[in-house]
């Protein structure tokens, strides 16, 4: 099969490797119809992640109809039509009990190493390092599906997969990002960020009745696609962050702040992201927080930080004081996805939001290498790229 | 898009002009008398040298550079500098080579728009679709708080001591 594997720093390519096969009784084998390119894929492409390695198959946003079932998988069978949430989960350990799918105690093949480095695993993920398993990703025609009577949303027929694929990532984590937040009817919510999960937040926020939400960045096209979505926005090129958010607010500050930029701030935007860009280079950091020490400074004091972006290891200069002293509620995390997708499948069949709505550039597999390189550098007004293999 | 295709010739040919930049740059500064024997410009080595110097900081930009649309602008502000030197050449005694050099540098210039404006950001059109790209059936105006029967679970509720505030500030 044809598949996009990782060759190295900013090197994807269209590579023939051989197709996937029942490993466990609780394997399923998918047909990929459709796949995507994440945000979060983005930081492996640039190499601020480890522990890939050479020929590694990316992808972590997958639909597709099932081919084989493994013995053990009695709800699933050939023909059935899945979305694959990016967060491998067994659906019986301590964690997933309790919906944190995200941390799921067995699903890392690579547990100890991420025992070292985590201090505790979380959940094996699709395509994302072999600190979370190094499963191999559905950026392919097939996909491999470890215990998959649980890691999967069956969907119906007669929705386009553009309406649906996203159910995989990108929708329930702008959603979980909202969620986290506990919006009140008079909240502010103030979201970094206006790429694709940055987009789903702000619906999110908006469907889940915040008073006002406001959505920071400088492309012009993602600015407007969050207006579009009843956002008002910042140019943080244009203007001051702080100064707008605090006019916005009555100089109170947003109660509730978004991060859904992570570990790749812009890098010269700011002085304290060169400062990070510049610690980056020298291995003296691994991240560029500036979007954390932002909110840590702006948000109301007694306010909520929701961190959907991707941080990968050690941060610098994080004004750790101000937010205790501010009495800052932080939380974070990889999405539980399985947890919110029948409520958003739900909210799709009823029409309350159709999520293909992000898709800007829709191309076959062997086009994927270049996508990358034009959704990283944000050209061609790529917000969102599908995949079709 | 139906742009992808122009928009990636559009980064090749900034790529051409990336390493153009740093080949014409490097000629510049090795061998100056040459250029200025081949331009008209006798006389003006050190100009042409500094001149090198700038094609090739550009042309590194041009291959380096994330978007590389400011250094293409950076080409034609370059290419200006250009044409107005060569144009004192024209009325000097090499007017001819002066002359050929002017409409060479004129031709480079057309191609250096050509690219600066194919990478722009999207066409007013373009931005006019994303913002009708709003995912909702109805205004979001008319959206807000339409899943309010979401009911937050328990471990994902602002602490109780902390929510009060929420519901009376404004």
């Amino acid at each position: 099969m044809r598949a996009l594997r990782w060759h190295g720093k900013q090197d994807i390519r269209c590579d023939t490797v051989p197709d996937p096969k029942i490993e466990h009784p609780r394997d399923a084998i998918i047909k990929v119809t459709s796949c995507a390119i994440c945000g979060s894929d983005l930081h492996l492409y640039d190499g601020f992640m480890p522990g890939m390695e050479n020929g590694d198959i990316m992808g972590h946003e997958t639909m597709g109809i099932v081919e084989e079932v493994g013995s053990e998988v009695t709800n699933l069978k050939k023909g059935d039509r899945v979305v694959i949430p990016f967060t491998i989960f067994c659906g019986e350990c301590d964690q997933c009990r309790r919906g944190n799918f995200s941390v799921c105690e067995r699903s890392n093949r690579n547990k100890s190493l991420a025992d070292k480095v985590f201090g505790h695993t979380t959940a094996g993920l699709f395509g994302y390092t072999h600190l979370t398993g190094g499963y191999p990703g559905g950026q392919a025609e097939y996909l491999r599906v470890p215990f998959a009577d649980k890691t999967h949303i069956k969907v119906p027929l007669g929705i386009p997969d553009e309406t649906l694929l996203f159910l995989s990532d990108i929708f329930p984590t702008g959603w979980q990002a909202a969620v986290q937040c506990d919006i009140q009817p008079d909240d502010t919510v103030a979201i970094w960020g206006c790429g694709p999960v940055g987009q789903f937040a702000i619906r999110s926020a908006l469907l889940l009745g915040a008073k006002q939400v406001i959505a920071i960045d400088r492309v012009p096209e993602r600015l407007a696609m969050a207006e579009a979505g009843g956002a008002t926005t910042i140019d943080f090129s244009k203007e001051s962050v702080v100064e707008r958010l605090n006019e916005l607010t009555r100089g109170k500050g947003p109660e509730k702040c978004i991060d859904a930029v992570g570990m790749e701030a812009h890098a010269t935007a700011t002085i304290d992201s060169m400062y990070d860009r510049a610690k980056q280079a020298v291995m003296l950091e691994t991240d560029r927080p500036h979007v954390l020490r932002e909110m840590m400074y702006v948000c109301r004091p007694a306010g909520v930080l929701s961190i959907p972006g991707v941080y990968g290891g050690l941060l610098d200069k994080v004004p750790f004081g101000m937010a205790m002293n501010k009495g800052l509620t932080f939380r974070m995390g990889q999405t539980h996805v399985n947890r919110w997708t029948d409520d958003l499948l739900r909210r799709i069949e009823m029409g309350q939001i159709d999520p293909s709505f992000v898709i800007t550039h829709k191309v076959g597999l062997e086009e994927g290498p270049n996508m990358y390189k034009t959704f990283r550098d944000k050209l061609d007004g790529c917000i969102k790229v599908v995949l079709k293999p | 898009m139906s742009r992808t295709r122009g928009s990636n010739q559009a980064l090749a040919l900034a790529q051409g002009l990336g390493w153009f930049s740093i080949a014409l740059g490097v000629a510049e500064v090795l061998a100056p008398h040459r250029v200025t024997r081949a331009t008209g410009l006798h006389g003006h080595e050190r100009l042409v040298s500094s001149y090198g110097v700038r094609e090739i900081v550009t042309g590194i930009g041009l291959l380096t550079a994330k978007d590389p649309t400011p250094w293409v602008w950076g080409r034609v502000g370059g290419d200006a500098l250009d044409l107005g030197t060569l144009a004192a050449g024209v009325a000097g005694p090499q007017r001819e080579r002066s002359g050929i050099a002017f409409l060479m540098t004129l031709g480079i210039a057309a191609l250096d728009v050509a690219c600066a404006l194919a990478l722009r950001r999207p066409l007013p059109a373009a931005m006019a679709s994303f913002r009708r790209r709003s995912g909702l059936p109805k205004p979001p105006g008319a959206m807000r708080g339409a899943a309010s029967d979401f009911v937050v679970p328990a471990d994902f509720r602002t602490p109780e001591a902390l929510r009060p505030w929420t519901a009376k500030a404004g």
